[in-house]
């Protein structure tokens, strides 16, 4: 048995380190730690409830805009307001827009490059591989051009990416008149277009038809597409079954209109769906360099960083459902929306770097048909914000669903100061350390058996793991 | 022409920066600096490289093994607790961030603050003071930093800061790539050492709301068309940048998403001693007004501005779209 930590990942968003035991051929046991700490939410803490909007997207450059909506809608119900249509419609554009350019840098720039490594130079499938090789790959230039067009929406709805204030509790403060709304459709018929010729090999709707785990290797095995390589992928490295995450599934529910949401809120436990026990959720700190009692719930938890407890080698806190460590994600959101595909997937094959991957692809195509849908919706002469007084006093919390999976803020204001802001990321849930039981979080199971090559110093298997569940780490340890 | 190696490290950084940079338009990011001859040794979020093989590039950078041209660092650099730096270890080395960056900033030959945080601190400076945020050069708007007034990369030149919370893509790349082909010097930055060509903006230039700042038809509410700066904290005449000028994602720019300039660009925007989205006032008068304007010369503008004001401009400043157009001349004949 040897030990091994690995550190600095490349391709993640913000820092991470691995702690490895490996025996032969495989991964013992994995410890996952983000060597930094900012304290985002003690800098919240003694100011006026609405400065939440200013701070809360620079917890993080990739899903700022999440961050800012969850705020926005924890603010709303503080304030008891809610946006009119036209601004939860800017408002889930704006949302949606994020999520689905996320999934698009995730899978190109960030996930597949892992396999134009020089390990696998001698595989078959190499020459296809170089397709997606880092900085030099012919792909690698065609996101970021298909990326960018994308991200007009945001020059469009919010005003700048990353980091918009557009987004207030109740409505928008950019507004969308007739020929814009023609420019959004414009925009999203791009991005449809790249999608469909080079993602997916196929128009978006044979996609969505897909309704189980046959339909999907029927499909891939006459796909043209970037996506139905991966499947190929998938088969002949058993991506399949590698990197299984064992946890509950949790999904905080998101993108609303009219009293239906586009994510359903709830769990998914020992094969059974079940309502979200929101009072349920709680942090544990045995294992995080924080001081303060073991478990916290976040209505009235504390940070205070102290290097010197034991037992800890994270910065990252352990969130749990009761005792359970969850994962969250678009797998998470698309078993508990009871979609037949992922409900069979998931049921056939569970929670691996496969179904993870395919998840989030699949979830483009989703995307891209709600976005449609919504900008339909959008009634130019209507108002895109209801005028508030935001509350003084009071506490709130509210759940969204970001690109990688079940965001929540929980705030508590007096006498129009904040005294307390928590943040739980999707990170935090499936890069979670171990708990006062020793359970592990759903990352660290995941790694437990993972392959190691001959020769390999840094095993590559590791890196699809880790990179499969779409880390952000700016957000787990904000 | 020979490569010029360039190696990006993330502070306390939320990677909004590097967000930001992949955003840039015209060609894309990769091959401008393909065009620029730039080299990335590694950068966190687009290199294969993971793990061992980047602590001995920096090994070997520190050692001399390996050429250093341009150090880019985005995120604020954590002093604390207490000196140590282990708020942020680089990880997989064991050392802290700090530790690195004092040390490759020696060898660099120019060293490149991307973002508010990495120039002055930015947002965690806002934070437990335990962290001890600073900037690369400048601990918000105070001289010394991490490296010290002293510092001077191989250049001769003192610490590039290109601000902004994110700074705009073209900011990045187009300072970069002159760095490169070494076409700026100490006369092409101010005396923080921001480049003129876009720091000697304002972001009030090219206000899409200029009627109504000319007026001063103030919105009231945050949906109202109206100038932003008398009641809704934009500090846009005083915080330098061209945003206004240079579109953000296509078309945008944050008046344009119809929200107050907060000033990301400038030391200290993260601390603005009243909430981010109210004017602070004395006898109904903002507390900051615009660069270089005499406070009576503003008082007396602006009353007359008011009494000046069309019906049309202050209509329209207090709904969220036009309701009056410019009247039309008449056809004379």
């Amino acid at each position: 048995m040897s030990r091994k930590i690995i550190g600095p990942f490349s391709r993640v968003e913000g820092h991470l380190e691995i702690d490895l035991n490996r025996n032969g051929p495989s991964v013992v046991d994995a410890q996952v730690n983000s060597p930094m700490y900012r304290g985002m939410e003690t800098i919240l803490l003694d100011r006026a409830p609405m400065d939440a909007l200013t701070i809360v997207p620079r917890i993080c450059g990739i899903c700022s805009v999440s961050q800012s909506v969850a705020a926005a809608q924890a603010l709303a119900k503080l304030s008891d307001v809610s946006p009119p249509k036209n601004g939860q419609l800017v408002t889930n554009l704006v949302l949606a827009c994020e999520m689905l350019s996320n999934h698009l840098t995730h899978f190109y720039l960030f996930f597949m490059p892992d396999f134009a490594r020089d390990i696998y130079a001698n595989r078959r499938w190499y020459n296809n591989a170089l397709r997606f090789q880092a900085q030099r790959g012919n792909a690698q230039a065609e996101v970021l051009d298909a990326r960018n067009r994308f991200l007009h929406m945001m020059g469009e709805l919010a005003g700048k990416w990353p980091h918009t204030l557009a987004l207030r509790p109740s409505g928008t403060t950019s507004t969308v008149h007739a020929a814009q709304k023609r420019k959004l459709k414009t925009i999203l018929t791009g991005m449809r277009r790249f999608l469909e010729t080079t993602l997916f090999g196929c128009p978006l709707n044979d996609m969505l038809a897909l309704k189980s785990r046959s339909d999907l290797h029927t499909w891939a095995k006459e796909g043209r597409g970037d996506l139905s390589f991966f499947i190929h992928l998938s088969e002949a490295l058993s991506l399949d079954k590698m990197g299984k995450s064992q946890s509950v599934l949790l999904a905080g529910g998101g993108l609303p209109l009219e009293n239906k949401k586009l994510f359903k809120q709830g769990i998914f436990k020992e094969q059974h769906f079940a309502p979200l026990p929101v009072d349920k959720i709680n942090e544990d700190i045995s294992h995080s360099f924080m001081a303060g009692a073991t478990m916290q719930f976040p209505q009235n938890a504390k940070n205070d960083p102290d290097l010197d407890q034991n037992n800890a080698y994270s910065w990252c806190k352990a969130p749990r459902l009761g005792s359970d460590r969850c994962e969250v994600g678009a797998l998470a959101r698309h078993v508990i929306n009871g979609h037949p595909l992922f409900c069979d997937l998931y049921a056939q094959e569970g929670s691996t770097v496969k179904s993870r991957i395919f998840a989030r692809a699949w979830e483009m195509a989703f995307l891209v048909d709600a976005m449609e849908n919504w900008i339909d919706q959008i009634d130019p002469n209507a108002p895109f914000y209801t005028p508030f007084t935001p509350a003084q006093n009071g506490q709130a919390f509210a759940f969204i669903e970001a690109a990688r999976g079940t965001l929540g803020h929980w705030i508590g204001v007096e006498d129009n100061k904040i005294t307390n802001y928590q943040i739980i990321a999707p990170t935090t849930w499936n890069f979670s350390p171990r708990d006062q039981a020793g359970q592990p979080g759903p990352l660290e199971s995941a790694l437990e058996g993972a392959p190691i090559l001959s020769g390999e110093d840094d095993p590559v298997s590791v890196q699809h793991i880790v990179r499969s569940f779409d880390p952000c780490m700016a957000c787990t340890v904000h | 022409m020979s490569h010029t190696n360039a190696l990006w490290l993330q502070c306390g950084a939320c990677g909004g920066c590097s967000m930001s940079l992949l955003g840039y338009e015209g060609t894309n990011l990769l091959d401008a600096f393909d065009s620029a001859g730039i080299h990335f040794l590694w950068h966190p979020a687009l290199s294969e490289t993971s793990g061992r093989p980047v602590i001995d590039l920096m090994i070997d950078i520190v050692s001399g093994k390996t050429k250093l041209d341009l150090l880019i660092v985005e995120g604020t650099p954590l002093l604390g607790p207490n000196g140590t730096g282990r708020y942020q270890m680089m990880g997989g080395s064991e050392k802290p961030m700090i530790t690195w960056l004092i040390e490759l900033a020696h060898k660099a030959k120019y060293c490149v603050a991307v973002g508010s945080c990495a120039a002055y601190g930015g947002i965690p400076m806002a934070g437990d003071e335990r962290l001890e945020a600073t900037g690369l050069q400048y601990q918000s708007r105070q001289i010394g930093g991490l490296l010290g007034e002293d510092y001077r990369s191989g250049s001769g030149l003192a610490v590039i800061n290109i601000p902004g919370c994110a700074p705009h893509p073209d900011w990045i790349v187009e300072t970069l790539s002159c760095l490169a082909d070494e076409s700026l010097s100490a006369q092409d930055f101010d005396p923080e050492g921001r480049p003129l060509a876009y720091f000697g903006h304002l972001a009030h230039h090219g206000c899409p709301r200029n009627e109504y700042y000319e007026f001063k038809a103030s919105a009231a509410e945050d949906s109202d068309q109206g100038c932003l700066m008398e009641n809704l904290g934009c500090k846009g005449t005083q915080a330098l940048g061209d945003c206004n000028i240079r579109p953000w994602n296509g078309s945008g720019s944050c008046l344009q998403g119809g929200y107050s300039c907060i000033a990301c660009t400038m030391p200290g925007f993260e601390d603005p001693g009243s909430p981010f989205l109210e004017t602070a006032k004395i006898a109904g008068i903002p507390v900051g007004l615009p660069s270089d304007m005499p406070k009576a010369w503003f008082v007396a503008l602006a009353a007359l501005s008011k009494s000046a004001t069309p019906q049309r401009v202050r209509e329209n400043a207090h709904s969220d779209k036009i309701v009056h157009q410019p009247t039309r001349k008449k056809a004379t004949n």
